[in-house]
Parts: C-alpha cells; structure tokens; sequence
C-alpha cells in the first residue's frame, strides 16, 4: 500500500533538507529552551520595579532598556516566551481535540451526523472569531487559563472541516474495507486506520494554529484583555510601549519582533511539514 | 441564475437561525443573566425591583417564548438599550459609528487590490525570478507580523521621530474651521496611517492567494492554446489567463469580512477612530453586555451576507458554478 499523503520512509529527511522549515524549526527549539531556562538569558526579575531607572533606553546593564516601572524588559520578554507558548500550545490542543472528534464523527457517520454537525460549524463559522473571543472574554473573566479556552474553542472548526474531508475519502478505501472485513469495529477502524492517515494535515493545520494562536493572544493582551500584568506577557509589554509612545521607541520593538520571529518560526515549519508530507504541493 | 440565488437564500435561513439561537444563549450565559450586570452593581436594585424588571423584559417566561420575543426583536434590529451611562438604544449607537468602520474598510480593500493583485500575477508569471523569491519572503514576513505592532512602529517613524502623520482621532482640533477641501486633506491625513495598516494584513494573503491562482490557470491547455496561435504573451497573460485568475478573487472579497471587522476592534482602539470596532471594545471594558450581543450579531449578520455575495458573485462571473 502506497500512501501519497503521509509521514512515512523520506519524510524526516525531506523535512530537514528544506533550509526554511528547519530554520523555522531552530527558532521553534530556541524559544522553547528560553521558556525552559529563562535564568540563561537575563540575570534580572521580570517583575522587579526600579523607580530610579524608569523608562531608560538600552544600555550594558538593561539590553534591552526599561518600562514604566523600571522593570528590565530583556527579562520580562524573555518571561513572555513562556506565556505565549503555553496559550499557543494548551489553545491549539483543545482546538485540535475538538475539531478531530467533530471532523472524525461527521465524516466516518455521515447522514444526519454529519448534517448538524457541520450546520453548526456553518454557524460557529458566521460569528467574526475576534469579536466572538472578545464577547466571551466580556463575559468571563480576563486570565491566561482563559484566553486559551477561548482561542481554543473558538478555533476548531477549520480542523474539523480538514478532518472530516480527509475521513471521507478514507473510509471508502481499501484498507478500511479489509478491516472491516476482519471484523474490526467502529472504534478500532475510526483510531487504527482512519485518525493515523490524517495526522500529517493536522500537524500542519496545528504548527500553523499555535502562530496563529500566538498573534491573537498577544493582540487580546495588547488590548488589556489577556494576560493581566504584572504576568509579562509579549502583548502586555506592548501596551506599556503605546502608553510611552513618544518615549521609549524600545518598548515597543523588541516584544513584537520576538512575536515576528516566533509566528515565522511555527509558520514555516508548518510549510515545511506540509511540503514534506505531500511533495507535489510544494511552491504552491 | 434565479434558481440559484433562490437556493443559495434558503441555504442562509437555518444559519440565520442558528446565529440567533447561539446569541440568544449567550445572553443567558452571562453570569447573572441578561440583566444581572446592569443591577448586580446597583446598590438600589432592590429584590423587588429586579423582579420587575425580569417581569418587563418577560424574562420569567418559559424559555422557548424568551427566544421567540427575542427573534422579533433581533428582526427590526432592536437591541435593547446600552448599559453606559447614556443607555442609549444599541442600535442607534451602532448605526452611528457604522460609516467610518465601512470608509476605512472599503478604502483598505481597494488598497489591497491595488498592490496585491499585480504582484501576485507577476510572481506566477516570472515563478522563480529574484521578484517572486523577495515578494515570497515578504509575504511570509507580512503573515507574521503582527498588525497592531506595524501600527505602533509606524506611529513612532511618521508621528513621532518626523511628525509628518497624526496619530489618533479622525479630525484635527480646528476641524471645523477648514473649508470643504481642507476639512476632506484633513480627513486624509488622519486616515492615511490607518488605511494603509488595515489594509497591510490582507495584503499577503491576498497576494499569495493571486499568485496560486495564477499558475493553476497558466497551466491549463487553453492557455497554452493561446500560446501555440502565437499570441503575444501580454495577451495571453491578461487577456486570458489573469480574467479567469480574478474569478475566486470575488470570494475572497465577501470571505474577508470577519478578519476585517475583527481588525478594526484593533485599528480604531489604537488610533482612537471613533469607529464600531472601538465601541464594541468600549463595550467589551464596561461589560455592556447589550451592545456586545448587538454588535457581535450584526457581525455575524454581515459576515453571512459577505458569504452570500460572495458566492452569487462567483456564480454570476462563473457558469461552471451555478451548473455544479
């Protein structure tokens, strides 16, 4: 059986030789490392206030300069690296889980299965995902735990529209009717030999998701409805650089090229795992 | 073509359903119902008088008559009034900040076509050259940027460090002093910044979107018919291959609806454009939660008539469409 679409023999190897998606790959390692160990990369507190040296540029002792409670901002984007990457992950999980189970039961059932449950994704799919997260948040209030609730459950649908395409031409294949002829049932043909064939279009719709996942909680913490500080969040040090618009130009650059160069990173592994996974979509 | 469009109709009607009963349901999600936060806050809000209040709004009926008042009001856009000190109607509030929110939208659209749309056709058609690797990266790059951080850095470069750009408000103080030409430069200048960002996260997108659209067309026999008649090939380019490339371009126009007004929540908060963006983010602060529902469902409204445009476009400029 030869599968065209798929992770099997060639795809590691044409994965790394993509100079862009292993480059993606080498930012995704070095944020991780700075979220593990953020003492290796700034010996100061993300959250100790200096009143003496408040709004100062960059200098020998302060790379990276100071807010507008002296706090070190080196240390307080090095902090944020964990935040973002923890949303991006934990949102992506439960939009993942979620649109498997939906996009698996819709596509594997079909009938009226199917039928509502992508009438409601049709819906889901009316409201503008920004304005339905700020609603929610309205509603709940603003915290780390939920804002990834929030990007998460309002995240799913692309990832079940994906999987249940994906089951639909699975299910009619052979394999699947060679199991089903040696008894397997419902369970075992919808985990043993559906879920694994989709896996490489979700790991590309869950590399891309975490960056975008990422971009929409540091917007919501921009706005003062995410990460609430003293927490340092990348989106949180970029209010305080709009509030000293006309002081302190480093407020504002450093966080948000961490955000370009991370959601770059997840965006071009993603490419690169699609390209890998499936040669012939390569350029496109 | 009738037929079509008749279907397509009918298709919107559960939606139209649906997006009612979901905010209908969020209303009543919201801790302390539909009027806790307009009386939980109120120290004068007495029992009694909550009770009237749930009585008038009918909120001690039987859920499935709730939802049907609520349907009869949602149909002649009757909101209900705003929490914020002025309780004014929600639908007035809304219908006075629509223009602007419109204006910047439409003129960053154009925008978008504007740069997009030549510079994806010339990437497919030079697929390779040293253009289309530098617009590749750019337009990675541009996926990855976050827009309101481009906004900060701008407002820094043009309305700091030069001062050639204001940077928030619509208007200047002496507005209203400026005679009809002075008052539109005014308008464009405070606009400029705006429009220009709005328009910067569709841009890559949008050019991405033209380019692969492009080499598909290229690709198909028809063109290389064009070619073998010995057309000159800015002929071929245009006149037959990039028609038939613009075609899903019309979808992407009513499917970009939700990112556009999501933007402008962000846009009109940082530049202070009294737009519906900054009022639903007003609203989203105060927890006005009349104003949220209002504006989130005649997001969702707009949302499905970009869909609805979108494919009866598609199926005007397209017979193989409104066939399948």
């Amino acid at each position: 059986m030869k599968e065209s679409a798929g992770m099997g023999r060639g795809f590691a190897r044409r994965l790394l030789r993509n100079r862009l998606a292993a480059a993606g790959g080498a930012v995704i390692l070095f944020f991780f490392l700075v979220s593990a160990l953020p003492g290796l990369f700034s010996s100061h507190e993300p959250n100790r206030i200096d009143i003496v040296n408040i709004l100062r540029p960059p200098s020998a002792a302060h790379p990276l300069g100071t807010d507008d409670l002296g706090r070190d901002v080196l240390a307080r984007v090095v902090h944020g690296a964990r935040v973002s990457l923890k949303v991006g992950f934990v949102a992506v999980g439960i939009a993942t889980v979620l649109g498997l189970l939906v996009g698996l039961l819709s596509g594997f059932y079909g009938g009226w299965v199917d039928a509502v449950l992508m009438r409601f994704v049709d819906m889901m799919l009316c409201f503008p995902t920004f304005f339905l997260i700020l609603s929610v948040i309205a509603f709940l209030e603003p915290s780390i735990w939920n804002i990834m609730a929030v990007i998460g459950l309002t995240g799913w649908m692309g990832v079940a529209r994906l999987v249940r395409a994906e089951t639909l031409s699975l299910k009619e294949r052979d394999f699947v009717a060679a199991a089903r002829a040696q008894g397997a049932g419902d369970a075992r043909i919808i985990l043993r030999h559906v879920l694994p064939n989709t896996l490489a279009p979700i790991l590309v719709a869950a590399t891309l998701g975490v960056a975008g996942a990422i971009l929409t909680e540091s917007a919501l913490s921009f706005l003062g409805i995410g990460v609430q500080p003293p927490t340092p969040s990348w989106g949180n040090i970029l209010t305080a650089g709009k509030d000293n618009i006309e002081y302190a130009w480093w407020l504002s650059l450093f966080p948000g090229l961490a955000i370009l160069v991370t959601v770059l990173g997840y965006n071009l592994l993603g490419e690169g795992i699609r390209d890998a996974a499936d040669p012939r979509l390569k350029g496109r | 073509m009738l037929r079509y469009i008749a279907r397509r109709l009918l298709l919107t009607v559960p939606l139209l359903v649906g997006i009612s009963l979901i905010s209908f349901l969020m209303m009543h999600m919201a801790p302390g119902g539909p009027i806790g936060a307009g009386t939980d806050l109120n120290p004068k809000a007495t029992a009694e008088s909550r009770a009237r209040l749930k009585a008038y709004y009918g909120l001690d009926r039987p859920l499935h008559v709730q939802y049907g008042r609520w349907l009869g009001r949602m149909a002649t856009l009757d909101f209900g009034d705003s929490f914020s000190p002025d309780g004014r109607p929600v639908a007035e509030k809304i219908k006075e900040r629509i223009p602007i929110t419109l204006t910047i939208n439409v003129l960053s659209m154009g925008l978008i076509f504007l740069v997009a749309i030549p510079v994806g056709v010339y990437s497919a058609v030079r697929k390779g050259s040293l253009f289309d690797r530098i617009s590749t990266v750019a337009v990675f790059t541009g996926f990855a940027i976050p827009t309101f951080w481009l906004a900060l850095l701008m407002m820094i470069l043009f309305g700091v460090k030069l001062g050639w750009l204001p940077i928030s408000g619509i208007s200047s103080l002496d507005h209203e002093s400026l005679g009809a030409i002075g008052k539109l430069a005014d308008r464009a200048h405070h606009l400029l910044l705006p429009v220009l960002l709005a328009g910067f996260g569709g841009l890559a997108g949008m050019s991405r979107y033209m380019r692969s659209n492009m080499l598909e067309v290229i690709r198909q026999d028809y063109v290389a018919t064009a070619r073998a008649k010995g057309l000159p090939e800015r002929t071929v380019v245009f006149r037959h291959a990039m028609r038939n490339a613009l075609l899903p371009v019309i979808t992407i126009l009513g499917l970009s609806v939700p990112d556009l007004l999501g933007g402008s929540v962000i846009f009109e908060t940082i530049f202070a454009i009294p737009g519906m963006g900054q009022l639903f983010y007003q609203g989203v602060m105060s927890r006005d939660y009349p104003l949220i529902m209002g504006i989130l469902t005649i997001g969702a409204f707009l949302t499905l008539l970009g869909n609805l445009l979108a494919d009866v476009g598609y199926a005007l400029a397209d017979p193989r469409i409104r066939q399948g």
